[in-house]
Order: structure tokens, then C-alpha cells, then sequence
């Protein structure tokens, strides 16, 4: 549907290898548009924050990448091809709270989800699997807890295990949603750290984040975002005072107004 | 799930459906005439008739165990995945949307062929449509509305169970009706089971078992994680119709044994159950369909038993029952151990404070005495309740009990007019607790700039529940030998006005 490559115009200018290019992207919940025309390529092999005020649709943005939300317009290409075609180069950290953590499984179960396509339908979790998972753990310093349930887990260690599911994936491309909120300091060094293997590795990372004094230290790249692209580019050049209050300041009330007449067109 | 769940699960299958093997090798012939489960008299069974039953010589007492036991088994499994995907109301929804389905197929089948409509088949078939249609209603007006899912999930079950009940009373006036038994469709009377409806319970539990463990890990990413299968291109919305199709499965053949009201608490029951004793889903699955088969085998036992019994009410009980027995005393998060664990650690606490105000008391008993004699070992020191009261701000009743409880366990010494020395054992482990607290003291004043005055009350709590490698890392701040249990010097004062103080927010119990 959204992706289908025949509805919209192609994108000639932007570059075939870049990991994630979004072309006048709009995404509406129930009518009312949440992302207006955004226009991004991501760079190769950087690592890019994605920071926003509350609402302003960072999670959005990349669920709306991941098919998750239906576009109202636009083209999302990942590595010049529709995400469909791509799924296996993209892993997705989704918010910790998303999910159930009282769920009868343990971390081991969890990270092997991440395999669960590489094994295939019907197919039983085999002991090759079973290793893989233990070691994208044990890359993680998770590796003693893999027996534990997960509700034994503090919140950062469950953070940890959401990040060795997407890890064992082994692609190019990674999306993480805000995996840096709510954990302890030690989760997020081992973050950080495994963020910066992955760059070194070739791979890219787009990660919604809330800490706005960390960004200058953790990332190479700044996206800032609210309900349209205020600014992307290298942290250095776009993660000023400038743009920042562009994105948390006031100014945008009447994109937001804007949106709920569409989503509620008899009100007056 | 593990290989070993997976192959116990079709173990259990196999063993069930050695009943139906061995009901079909009795000849109809021998049948007995007068047949347990329908007895006319309302009394309580004779030793034979009990004997008769326990030990399955009736056929029909073997037909019906093997049809619900399988039930029992089949809907202990899918029950597992339902409630993991938290959608027990979706079942009810199911089940009630049955009802319409059955008079219509029954009526139709009259039509077409006078008796067609009786047969068994027929009437399921009706139900499954019916069912089916019933959760669709249900999707639709989710997807086009915004009303929330459980007002949606109430107003099709109304809806299914009421139109259902119209056209049954309508029903009723045809004569061939009362032979169809349709009312039985409602609570359930597995007493009216026959061979061949066995034979189509067994087959379709089988097969609705093997799809669940075929899909298993399918199934366990759609109810843990559901968007992140999606994003895995695994067919989300397919597989919740495959699971809501097991589900449909599952209520046709428990509608004659259970009936349209109760056959989700087949499901449900058995999984919640099994929930409380164990974390591992490869094991619930297991147990669910262990309790499940064995809540029906007893069901059956006792409506057998006693004549007149509406069958499917009482497998309902008799799951209840294992609910209730698995809530009080599963190993995972039964009550009872929750509550043992809580007396546990209460009592370890309780231990912990006495061994380290007797520690205290008697350490400032031995500076004082070493000014003016000979320094003491802390073994020599004697105290007394008056002197201890100082540490604690406990009444002199529990003062005495604790101090009778650490005596059992030869912690102290009591000597005579009311004197007490502590052990070489009990110093030994309230060096550990005294030291711990101090850290932990320490800890504090230099790092969370906590008034030394204040330390105390913080600490008290906390050193019950420091992990041994945060002993280590305070022993390494703190700059402390690791080898050996030494005490660090109390930071503040060990006067009994400080403790006074605090009053209750630390203190556990009174």
C-alpha cells in the first residue's frame, strides 16, 4: 500500500545506499496527521538521534518505517528498496513497556525471537539457535541471566534483552525506540558501547532519545522532529540552541490545531 | 517450546485416547441396561454402582470419560494461548455466538431431509458457522468504531446468545426438536455422548492440538510481542485467525459436553491454573492441558456418581477446584509461598536486629568495662533486657519472646537474675550484619550525604537484602579488608536517643 512503489513519484536525487530514505512522508492516526512531509536520508554507518518534545511523533516515525502505521503519503525506502523486501536488514528495539514482562518465557526465549524468521515456519528452536541468542547476550553482559524469567529482570537488564533480540538479527539497519530511558547506568555504557561496535561495523543506527545532554556524546547525527523535521545533520552543525527552540518551542500549536480540524471536520 | 513439552503434550493425547480404543472394543450388545449416568432415583451412590464406575465397567461412563477427557486436554492447550493473549472474553464471545447457529442448522437440516437435523455433525457445523460469523461481527465493528474491545466483545455475546435463545424457543415447538436435544447445548450433558461423537471429539482435538503445538513458537511471538512480528513479516492478523480459529475448534467440541456457557472456563481455567506453577511456556502448555484432562476425568467421575448431575457444571467445579488448589499452593506464585516467604524474611529480619543490638550492647559494655579493668572478649560480656531496651525501642514482651527464639537456636546464653552472653556462633554472624550496617552507614554519609544522625534508620532495612557483591563493591569504596569480617566503628554515636527517635518508619511490626 504506502510502499507500493508504483503510487508516488520516484526519488532520483537521493542516493541508493543510504540505509533509510523517507520521501514526503505524512502518517495520521485516525485522520489526524501526526508526521507532516518529512524528507530524510540517513547516512551510512552513523549512529542518529531522533529527539523531540512528547507528541511529537518520534515514535512514530519509526513505526511508521516499519509498516506499522499506514502513510497517508509518501515513499519509505530502505537500502533503495520497500522495507517489505528489506525486512531481514532491519532490526527494531520497540519501548521496553510495550510488551508484558510477566509472559512465562526467559531472556534466552526472548532473544531467540529475533531468529524466528531465519528459522522458519513450524520449525522447533534448535540448540544452533539456542547459541546464537546466548552469545548477542552475552554480548550485552546479559549472558548469566539467560535462564532468569523475565519479570526477574530489572528494567534495565530488560532493556538489555531487547537489544540482543534486534542484535542477533544481524542487520544493517537499526530502530530503536528511547532504549536509553529508565536504566541504570550500567546499561546504558553497555548501550553506548554496543552502539558503537555496531558503527564500527558498518551499520546505522536511528535511536529515539530523551536525554538532551547526552546527544553531543552518543551520537553523530541529530534528527529533531516535531510533527515535522525541524532539522537533520551532523550533531555539530544542527544540534544547536537555534534549532532546538524551534523544536520545543511553542510555535508549532497551529500544525497541531491543524490536525485536530482534519481529524474532527464538523467541529467549529 | 521444548521437544520434551511438545512429545509429553501428544503422550498425554495418546493415553486419552486409549479410552475411546477401549470403548470401542466393547460390543454394543453388552451394554447394560440400566446406564450409570442417566439414573432416575436421587441418592446418593452404593458401594457397587461406585465400584462400577471408578473402575470404568460401564461403556457409557468410558465413552463419555474419553470425549471429555480429550476436551479437557485439547482446550487446556489452546486455553494457554488465549490467555496469553488476554482474550478469555473473546472466547465467551465465541461460544455464545454458537447458539444461533445450532437451531439454524438444526431447522435447516429438517427441512432439507426430516432428521437430518438431529445428527450431531449437522448441529456442530451450525455452530462453527455461527461462531465465526459471531467473531467477525465483533471485528468489524472494532475496526469502524472506536469503542472499546471488551463493550464490543459484550454486546455481540448479548446479542449471538439472545437471538440464539428466540429461535430456540421457536424451535421448541417442533416435536423432532426434544430429540435433537438442543437445550443441552446450553449447560452441556456429556451423559448424552455417544461412540461417534466421541470418535469426532477425539479427531478434532488431535487435529486442533497439533496445529497449537505445530504452530507453537508462531503463536508465542503473536501473544508476547505482536508489532515486533509484524516487523518481522510474520502474518500477524493470520495468525490471531488461526489462534481464534483453534479457539472456535476447541468450543464446537466441548458444546455437548460443556455447553455454550461454560466451555471457556475449559479453556481459561486450566491455563490460569498453571500459571501459578510455572514460568517456562513450554511447561504451562503442559500443565494446562494436565490439569485440564484431569479436571474433566474428575468431573466426569463424580456427575457419574451422582445421578442427575449436569456434567459440564461439574467439570467447571472440579477445574475450580484445581484453580483454587493452584492459586494457595503453586510453586511459581501460590499464595501460601508468597506468604511463606514474607514469614521467612520477617523472621530473618527479626533474627538480624536482635543478634545486632545484643551485638551493640554488648560491644559498648565491654569499652566501658575495659577504662576501668581488664579489656573483655565480646563471648564474656553479660546484658540484660533493661540494658538492650536502648538499641531497640521493642516492648520488654518481644524483647523476651526474640530473646527465648535466639536461645532455641543457641544463639545466646541465659544465665541467672536475667543475664544474657552471646555465643561464639551468634558474634561470628552478627559481625557479618553489624558490619554490613555500618557499610552501608558509611556508604551513605560519604556518598549520599546523608546526616550521620539519619543513617541509621536507612541502613536497617537495607542490610537485609545487600547482596554479597554489594558488600564487595561498599568494602572496596570504603577502602575495608576483604578477607576479614572486620567491624568498622559505628558512625554515629550507639545511643539509645537516636533510636528513640524514629519511630516506625523502618521498624517492622510493633
Amino acid at each position: 500500500m504506502s510502499t507500493d512503489p508504483t503510487t508516488t513519484r520516484t526519488a532520483p536525487e537521493h542516493p541508493v545506499s543510504s540505509p533509510l530514505t523517507i520521501d514526503d512522508m505524512t502518517v495520521a492516526y485516525d485522520r489526524k496527521p501526526v508526521l507532516w512531509n518529512i524528507d530524510y536520508d540517513a547516512p551510512l554507518a552513523k549512529l542518529v538521534a531522533i529527539v523531540g518534545p512528547n507528541g511529537a511523533g518520534k515514535s512514530t516515525l519509526i513505526r511508521a518505517v516499519l509498516d506499522l502505521v499506514p502513510l497517508v503519503s509518501g515513499v519509505v525506502r530502505v537500502f533503495g528498496q520497500p522495507y517489505r523486501q528489506q525486512r531481514s536488514r532491519v532490526a527494531y528495539v520497540p519501548q521496553r513497556g510495550s510488551v508484558d514482562w510477566d509472559f512465562p518465557v526467559s531472556a534466552l526465549d526472548v532473544v531467540a525471537m529475533g531468529l524466528y524468521r531465519q528459522i522458519g515456519w513450524c520449525r522447533p528452536v534448535t540448540k544452533k539457535y539456542k547459541e546464537l541468542a546466548l552469545h548477542a547476550l552475552d554480548r550485552l553482559g546479559m549472558a548469566a541471566f539467560a535462564r532468569r524469567q523475565i519479570s526477574q529482570l530489572s528494567g534495565g537488564q530488560q532493556q538489555r534483552v531487547f537489544l540482543a533480540r534486534a542484535l542477533v538479527q544481524e542487520a544493517d539497519l537499526y530502530l530503536m525506540d528511547e532504549p536509553f530511558t529508565g536504566v541504570d547506568a550500567a546499561t546504558e555504557r553497555a548501550i553506548v558501547e554496543l552502539l558503537r561496535e555496531l558503527q564500527a561495523q558498518g551499520k546505522t543506527a536511528l535511536v529515539v532519545h530523551h536525554d538532551l545532554q547526552t546527544v553531543n556524546e552518543y551520537f553523530d547525527e541529530v534528527l529533531l522532529l516535531n510533527l515535522h523535521l525541524v532539522a537533520a545533520g551532523p550533531t555539530a552543525d544542527v544540534f544547536t540552541v537555534e534549532n532546538l527552540r524551534k523544536t520545543y518551542g511553542g510555535k508549532l500549536a497551529l500544525l497541531d490545531q491543524v490536525g485536530q480540524r482534519i481529524a474532527v471536520p464538523e467541529s467549529r | 517450546m521444548s521437544a520434551n513439552g511438545t512429545s509429553l503434550v501428544l503422550a498425554l493425547l495418546i493415553v486419552a485416547g486409549g479410552f475411546v480404543a477401549a470403548a470401542a472394543q466393547d460390543d454394543v450388545a453388552i451394554r447394560p441396561t440400566r446406564t450409570t449416568l442417566s439414573s432416575p432415583e436421587l441418592a446418593l451412590p452404593e458401594w457397587d454402582q461406585f465400584v462400577r464406575v471408578v473402575l470404568l465397567r460401564d461403556y457409557n461412563t468410558r465413552v463419555v470419560l474419553a470425549g471429555t477427557v480429550l476436551l479437557g486436554i485439547c482446550s487446556g492447550v489452546i486455553g494457554t494461548f488465549l490467555l496469553l493473549r488476554g482474550r478469555a472474553m473473546a472466547g465467551d464471545v465465541i461460544s455464545h455466538s454458537a447458539l444461533p447457529g445450532l437451531a439454524i442448522a438444526f431447522l435447516v437440516g429438517e427441512a432439507i431431509n426430516p432428521g437430518a437435523g438431529r445428527v450431531t455433525s449437522t448441529l456442530l457445523i451450525g455452530a462453527v458457522v455461527s461462531s465465526l460469523i459471531g467473531m467477525g461481527c465483533a471485528n468489524l465493528i472494532r475496526r469502524y468504531t472506536k469503542l472499546k474491545e471488551e463493550t464490543v466483545l459484550a454486546i455481540v455475546l448479548s446479542l449471538f446468545f439472545g437471538l440464539g435463545a428466540t429461535l430456540l424457543s421457536i424451535v421448541q415447538q417442533i416435536p423432532s426438536a426434544q430429540l435433537a436435544g438442543l437445550q443441552n447445548y446450553i449447560f452441556g450433558k456429556a451423559a448424552s455422548l455417544i461412540y461417534n461423537d466421541v470418535l469426532l471429539i477425539g479427531v478434532s482435538a488431535g487435529v486442533v492440538v497439533l496445529l497449537g503445538l505445530f504452530f507453537f513458537k508462531e503463536l508465542v511471538i503473536l501473544c508476547f510481542d505482536e508489532e515486533y512480528a509484524a516487523t518481522q513479516g510474520w502474518p500477524t492478523k493470520r495468525l490471531d485467525l488461526l489462534l481464534m480459529g483453534l479457539v472456535v475448534g476447541v468450543t464446537v467440541i466441548g458444546l455437548q459436553s460443556a455447553g455454550i456457557l461454560l466451555v471457556v472456563a475449559l479453556m481459561i481455567t486450566p491455563a490460569a491454573a498453571a500459571r501459578f506453577w510455572t514460568d517456562r511456556i513450554g511447561w504451562l502448555t503442559l500443565t494446562s492441558a494436565t490439569l485440564g484432562g484431569a479436571s474433566c476425568y474428575l468431573g466426569v467421575m463424580l456427575s457419574a456418581l451422582i445421578p442427575r448431575m449436569a456434567t459440564g457444571a461439574v467439570i467447571v467445579l472440579t477445574g475450580s477446584l484445581f484453580f483454587s488448589i493452584s492459586l494457595l499452593f503453586g510453586m511459581r506464585r501460590g499464595l501460601f509461598w508468597k506468604w511463606y516467604h514474607a514469614y521467612q524474611l520477617r523472621q530473618r529480619v527479626e533474627r538480624a536486629d536482635l543478634l545486632r543490638a545484643c551485638y551493640e550492647a554488648a560491644e559498648s559494655l565491654a569499652a566501658t568495662g575495659a577504662s576501668h579493668s581488664q579489656p573483655r572478649e565480646l563471648t564474656d560480656v553479660v546484658f540484660t533486657v533493661p540494658q538492650l531496651s536502648g538499641y531497640r525501642n521493642w516492648s520488654a514482651r518481644r524483647w523476651n519472646r526474640l530473646l527465648s527464639k535466639a536461645i532455641g537456636h543457641e544463639l545466646i546464653v541465659p544465665l541467672p537474675d536475667g543475664e544474657y552472653r552471646l555465643t561464639p556462633a551468634a558474634i561470628a554472624e552478627s559481625r557479618r550484619i553489624v558490619r554490613n550496617h555500618r557499610l552501608w552507614e558509611m556508604y551513605l554519609i560519604h556518598y549520599a550525604d546523608v546526616a550521620p544522625s539519619h543513617v541509621d534508620r536507612g541502613a536497617d532495612w537495607i542490610e537485609h537484602v545487600l547482596a554479597p557483591e554489594v558488600v564487595d563493591e561498599l568494602i572496596r569504596l570504603l577502602g575495608e579488608q576483604r578477607d576479614v569480617v572486620t567491624v568498622p566503628d559505628s558512625p554515629h554515636p550507639l545511643h539509645a536517643e537516636i533510636k528513640s527517635g524514629g519511630g516506625g518508619e523502618w521498624e517492622r511490626g510493633g
